[in-house]
């Protein structure tokens, strides 16, 4: 018996094995795009504003206007266009082309003078771009300031403004703030959750589709011998992916590795789970490709993108959406992962995430074998 | 002709329509997905705990805890009693932020010396650190007494940096994306799946024909939905909308052309529905990250952003966002539009190409 269920489970595996490795589209997913995306992130997309494109207006042409204009054009936050009529800045703001605007008035000198630098030039900002706007907002109050302390010092009067505190600033696990580390582990997340969920519903909802689930149903195999066989081949291909996500982050765009392969092995491998018990699911309760995949994109990826941290702050949503994020896996997933490449094995992050995976992992196995076990019947 | 056509289109269109089920799906999870992803796409930082470890026990780290108590970007302040506690708490992610006063700091102040405090980040949430940073530097600036300036500064288009407005257009584009795709990118290849696509071909339709009864129907279902989901905009989430509808309908309808046309480029290299789908992810990913939704495509390298050129999305955003917002004048949004156009041609062209190919 204990045999037979063995040979039973090796041959399934193995259909779907020569199934995964014939249909180009498997190999697509699994190896191509995960490979656009570390190439996306480590090189191209990243939320690090460093050349925000800003217009400075010189509608002075004082020597100090020119100089706190060359301040602008020596940060390596902006990449700055120089000006004399803000109605030529105005229509790019309205494009797009700007994300900022500085004026510094005919009067600069004078406000100046008068002690009155709150008002001595005027920042405006794409508020179409909201966290674009707001780092616009302070680097350009940072620049200014840092002019302002320059200029009074070089006039001799380094009396305006000693500061009595200064701030250290020590940022753990990430000090340059790069955002490609967060993204890149991040990204494995989102490729486990296409590959378990996409993948998995399309494969078996073709096969209740076509009928040849019946037909497998019809054979002596059990239930658990059917789910371990259909799911294997899908596993490895997510775990396979997710060792070239994460070889590829480590050595060529330099994410330190701070945990143990062993902790991410296992947390990955009950993600996974987790995504492909969902891929089933859909797929048993629509038996249909058209219908799964639209059902695997709303609560798969879409989700895994948006509602997981990965790129929005969880702690900034609206209460009743903070609520629902507790029942997305990639949620956890990604702490653990971000954890995991930067900070190491903090059982205070990893064990409580890793339960609560596990949790809607049994969840959903349980549920996709009830809904498969009905169909036997 | 007319007549043949037209027939194909209604089976189309029944095709899709005929299920309940996906007759709900497209109709039901966009909306619900615009609701409930336009709240949580926020880069916004609230809500955040920090902690504060205090060594001194003078007036001045005094006062200058208290200031951090009446910040209302901090939700939550944790006090720590040494600094052995301040690892745990970072690690565990209980705070993103730790305020280190040393034991002198008071002292310093009082004698004029330059007292220092400093401030723990988690690097794991490089945003938001930033962002916070920002927000704590602003409150020891002020502290100090030395912030030289305060400047007023003024937001075009969204004075008060409201992130829905950024977001529910967005969402619009990606959404709009996502079952244009879907739609057609199952359309052929379903029959070819199915085998109805040779009966099609055996049927008096000319090739054309058939192309033109696979775009219309998707075209026509993503535009709908497309308008439904700007009623829900201006009317539910209340964004302001300040431009020309005549002008975001023409971009709507550039858009889902060229969409369309990836959707039919896709299927019509795919022999199943599975390779269709998930052709159609291939692009919708990378299309989505180089949207400038995210993350701002002026961040990218000069080379991706030529890249970017190509993707219809990205123009796509910039003409929804300017004309909700900005009020976006003609001349501007044709100069989006045509990019959009020129990649419609393309991709169509593209798809009517294979499409022949693939009959022979």
């Amino acid at each position: 018996m204990n045999t037979d269920s063995l040979r039973r489970m090796r041959g399934l595996i193995r259909k779907e094995m020569a199934q995964v490795v014939r249909d180009p589209s498997s190999i697509l997913i699994a190896f191509v795009l995960p490979a656009v995306l570390l190439f996306l992130f480590g090189y191209g997309v990243s939320l690090d504003a460093n050349h925000i494109r800003v217009g400075v207006v010189l509608e002075s042409t004082s020597p100090e206007a020119q100089s706190l204009s060359a301040a602008f054009q020596n940060s390596r936050y902006f990449d700055v266009r120089v000006g004399r009529d803000r109605r030529e800045f105005e229509e790019e703001l309205v494009a797009g082309k700007l994300r900022g605007m500085v004026v510094v008035p005919a009067n600069f000198n004078e406000t100046l003078r008068n002690g009155e630098a709150s008002t001595a030039i005027q920042v405006i900002a794409d508020g179409s771009e909201p966290n674009t706007a707001n780092f616009v907002h302070n680097y350009v109050q940072g620049t200014f300031s840092n002019w302002l302390v320059q200029q009074s010092f070089d006039a001799g009067r380094p009396e305006v403004a000693t500061p009595s505190v200064s701030i250290e600033p020590r940022v753990w696990f990430n000090p340059e703030l790069r955002s490609s580390w967060i993204l890149l582990p991040g990204s494995i997340a989102i490729i486990m959750t296409i590959i378990g969920t996409l993948l998995t519903a399309l494969v078996v909802a073709r096969e209740w589709e076509r009928g040849t689930m019946e037909a497998l149903i019809a054979t002596p195999i059990g239930i658990v011998e059917l789910l371990v066989g259909k799911l294997t081949p899908y596993y490895l291909l997510g775990m396979g992916s997710m060792a070239v996500c994460v070889i590829t982050s480590v050595t060529l765009f330099d994410v330190p590795f701070r945990g143990s392969v062993l902790a991410l092995v296992l947390i990955s491998s009950v993600f996974l789970l987790a995504m492909l018990a969902l891929g089933m699911l859909i797929s048993t309760v629509s038996k249909n490709q058209f219908v799964a995949a639209q059902i695997a994109l709303i609560v798969g990826f879409l989700p895994a993108f948006l509602l997981s941290g990965f790129v929005f702050e969880i702690s900034s949503m609206p209460l009743p959406i903070q609520i629902l994020t507790r029942l997305i896996p990639a949620r956890y997933f990604v702490t653990c992962l971000q954890t995991i490449f930067l900070a190491g094995d903090i059982p205070s992050v990893l064990v409580p995430n890793t339960l609560a995976l596990c949790a809607i992992a049994t969840v959903l196995m349980l549920l996709v074998a009830k809904k498969t076990n009905k169909r036997l019947d | 002709m007319f007549h043949r056509l037209t027939a194909l289109i209604i089976k189309e269109l029944l095709a899709i329509l005929r299920d309940k089920r996906s007759r709900l799906l497209l109709i039901v999870p966009p909306l619900a997905q615009m609701i409930i992803f336009s709240f949580a796409a926020t880069l916004e930082v609230k809500n955040v705990s920090i902690g504060i470890l205090n060594n001194d026990h003078g007036q001045a780290s005094r006062e200058l805890a208290q200031r951090f108590h009446g910040a209302p970007s901090f939700r939550h302040i944790i006090y720590l009693d040494g600094v052995e506690e301040i690892a745990p708490l970072i690690n565990s992610q209980q705070a993103i932020l730790v305020l280190h006063i040393a034991s002198d700091f008071s002292r310093k102040v009082e004698a004029g010396q330059l007292a220092e405090v400093q401030f723990i980040l988690d690097g794991r949430r490089s945003n938001a650190a930033q962002i916070v940073q920002g927000y704590a530097a602003g409150i020891v600036n002020q502290f100090n007494g030395t912030q030289p300036i305060d400047l007023v500064a003024r937001n075009w288009f969204n004075p008060n940096l409201t992130y829905i407005w950024h977001t529910v257009p967005s969402l619009i584009g990606i959404l709009s994306t996502l079952i244009g795709l879907i739609v057609t990118g199952l359309s052929v290849a379903r029959e070819r799946e199915l085998g109805t696509f040779d009966q099609l071909l055996v049927s008096p339709l000319k090739p054309y024909e058939i192309l033109l009864g696979k775009t219309i129907p998707s075209f026509f279902l993503a535009w709908v939905e497309g308008l439904i989901m700007l009623i829900v905009a201006i009317f539910v989430f209340r964004v302001p909308f300040n431009g020309s509808v005549i002008l975001l309908i023409a971009g709507l309808s550039a858009f889902l052309l060229s969409i369309v046309g990836i959707g039919l480029f896709v299927s019509s290299l795919a022999k199943t529905q599975q390779q269709a789908v998930l052709g159609a992810f291939a692009f919708m990913v990378p299309a989505m990250l180089m949207s400038g939704f995210a993350t701002p495509v002026e961040n990218m390298p000069p080379w991706l952003q030529v890249v970017a050129e190509g993707n219809p999305l990205k123009h796509f955003m910039i003409i929804i966002k300017g004309v909700f917002l900005k009020d976006m004048p003609p001349a501007l949004v044709a100069a989006n539009i045509w990019p959009i156009l020129v990649i419609a041609l393309f991709t169509l062209g593209g798809a009517s190409w294979l499409f022949r190919s693939r009959l022979e």
